[in-house]
């Protein structure tokens, strides 16, 4: 059995930061990447069916990103993946969670494995869309913002819940193969041991181009993709009144503040 | 068509709020036609709450079951995609939409955003509004040679419209489909018998900037001695640090009746925003003054949540 871990290398802005030169995007150089939060869940969650069942399946974590995405994969071999797969051709530059997806469904179609886990979003652009898109290309079952899942290797079906507004949950039987989009929660993600994080460092990560996977290069990238980027902007500040001082001075304030909006003396 | 189809949206029997909030925004469309679809099983139940100013047509489609089942909604939205031709679709960023409206847009090559809260139209040109990099900036997008752009709109964002109107009302037949997937059972989220945040007028809400769980104390404490309910964001309760019923936000609890939020060591997502924004006094307590949390907030301290706390506990 096998189940393959869509995973995305995220980036955070540093404190000052600028816009490119076109004002589409921030600049490179003032990103920090980290491995997307929610796909340490989902690597999680599919470690734990390893581990229940005592072995017999693989997993492998796929990226499409540039070689800096690396990192993040190792992350992920660190953590329990067997295999790392990262997907790159300049032409998939500026793709969004539409082109990111049609990448992925035929990375999917060449693995063929029984399950495809994503996680439900991503923490910087928060799309909320790659998983699921993933499954339309493959024409498989999915369920989104799944926060339990059962499912014994070899069965024809899972069982999960899906975490709805305020908390409901709604349970359901899906038919794999599938495509889930795992939710923040559902399992404690483990902290990798500097022994596996030193294995991953030696493990290979197999690379594949567009023409391995049958794609052409209008298919991917800003052509490929749902939506065009005009430009990006800093929105206007809110209202906050910034409360300035030392702490003893701004914790004075505010509990100044606690006692007017609720009527103590 | 090329008009604006708005799918509403129901749970369980009820129109979420958010389904009117649609219907505001497609006004904003310069002036396209808007017929709003429902989908549901005895659809028409829910056309009196639909019919309101602005809105041309309202489609009731007969479903055999209530709950959202994604093979069901992606065939029936996208066959009345097809038959409609909508230059706009527009639906809710919502649970149920992140389970299918993704595979639509996919399959057929439809224009796609999500969680956009600001949308125009000028000169036929469709301009969508989103945020990125955690919000901390915005991000314009468009649809250049799409035919149908599907947008999932940010709930709590744009303006239901008020009054009531005569729509024409239709009936469309959704294509049968073999479902993947089963639905068997809601089940409610736990409540216990800790507090309800719901009714909570103080809340002091602490989020991951507590580093760890053995600082809960100091802050349950501080609470206390506030006069304050304890609330969280999800990466706290997540960890079970605090009950799940203090969670405060979108899949938590949303701060109803509470006058006065300060929170502390929160960074202000979009879902823990969706929980409390409303709040008539907000302070944020943060070391990033590049926090979202601050765009919400009336006041904001840029500072360390422990020396706050610490010297904030001297005054009570
Ligand atoms: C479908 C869905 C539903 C969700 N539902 C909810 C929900 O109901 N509620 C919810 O909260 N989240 C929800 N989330 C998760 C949400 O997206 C965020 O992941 C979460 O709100 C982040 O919590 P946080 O602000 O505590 O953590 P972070 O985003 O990690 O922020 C921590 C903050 O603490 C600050 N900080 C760190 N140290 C200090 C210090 N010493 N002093 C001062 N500040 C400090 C940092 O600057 C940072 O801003 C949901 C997500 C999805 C996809």
């Amino acid at each position: 059995m096998k189940i393959l871990v869509a995973v995305k290398q995220v980036a955070a802005l540093e404190e000052d930061f600028e816009f490119r030169a076109d004002g589409r995007d921030v600049d490179g150089d003032f990103l920090v990447m980290d491995l997307n939060e929610w796909d340490d869940y989902s690597l999680e969650e599919a470690v734990k069916i390893k581990e229940a069942c005592g072995g017999a399946v693989e997993i492998v974590a796929v990226s499409v990103g540039p070689p800096t995405v690396d990192e993040a994969l190792r992350k992920c071999l660190a953590k329990g993946a067997d295999r790392a797969v990262r997907i790159w051709d300049e032409a998939m530059r500026g793709s969004d969670s539409i082109a990111v997806a049609r990448i992925l469904a035929a990375a999917a179609r060449a693995e063929a494995p029984d399950l495809l886990f994503a996680g439900v979003q991503s923490s910087d652009q928060a799309v909320a869309a790659t998983g699921i898109a993933t499954a339309g290309f493959l024409g498989w079952p999915h369920a989104a913002v799944v926060s339990q899942f059962t499912y014994t290797p070899g069965a024809a079906t899972a069982v999960l819940r899906r975490e709805l507004e305020g908390g409901l949950l709604h349970e359901l039987e899906i038919r794999t193969p599938a495509v889930l989009t795992i939710q923040l929660g559902i399992n404690t993600p483990r902290y990798a041991s500097l022994r596996s994080i030193k294995q991953a460092a030696a493990k290979p990560i197999e690379l594949r181009t567009l023409a391995d996977l049958s794609l052409n290069a209008a298919e991917v990238g800003e052509a490929g993709s749902s939506a065009r980027v005009r430009r990006m902007y800093v929105p206007d500040k809110g209202r906050a009144e910034l409360i300035e001082g030392s702490a003893a001075e701004q914790a004075k304030r505010l509990a100044a503040i606690i006692r007017e909006s609720t009527g103590a003396a | 068509m090329s008009g604006v189809l708005v799918i509403a949206e129901q749970r369980r029997g009820e129109l979420r709020p958010v389904s009117l909030e649609l219907l505001g925004a497609a006004q904003a469309l310069g002036g396209l036609p808007v017929a709003v679809a429902v989908l549901a099983p005895n659809p028409a139940r829910f056309v009196p709450a639909l019919s309101v100013p602005g809105v041309a047509e309202v489609i009731t489609v007969e479903l055999a079951i209530s709950e959202f089942d994604p093979d069901t909604f992606e065939s029936a939205v996208g066959a009345l995609i097809r038959a409609r031709a909508p230059a706009v679709v527009l639906m809710a960023h919502s649970v149920d939409s992140f389970g299918y409206a993704a595979a639509l847009a996919a399959r057929h090559g439809y224009g796609f955003a999500t969680d956009v809260f600001k949308v125009e139209r000028t000169g036929g040109e469709l301009i969508a509004t989103r945020g990125g990099y955690g919000q901390k900036v915005n991000v314009e997008v468009d649809f250049p040679g799409r035919d149908t752009v599907i947008l999932a709109l940010r709930a709590n964002v744009f303006k239901p419209p008020e009054g009531t109107a005569a729509p024409v009302v239709s009936a469309f037949e959704a294509p049968a489909v073999e479902s993947r997937s089963l639905g068997r059972e809601y089940i409610e989220p736990p409540g216990g018998d800790d507090v309800d945040m719901s009714t909570a007028e103080f809340i002091l809400s602490i989020g991951r900037g507590i580093g760890e769980e053995a600082k809960v104390a100091q802050f349950r404490e501080l609470a206390q001695a506030l006069g304050a309910t304890l609330g969280c964001s999800r990466p706290i309760a997540d960890a079970g640090w605090l009950p799940k019923s203090r969670q405060v936000g979108q899949s938590g609890k949303t701060a109803s009746a509470c006058k006065l939020y300060v929170a502390m060591g929160v960074s202000g997502a979009i879902q823990h925003l969706a929980g409390m924004k409303h709040v008539a006094t907000i302070v944020a307590v943060n070391t990033d003054a590049e926090a979202s949390i601050f765009s919400v907030a009336k006041y904001g301290i840029v500072g360390d949540i422990f020396e706050i706390a610490e010297e904030l506990r001297r005054h009570f």
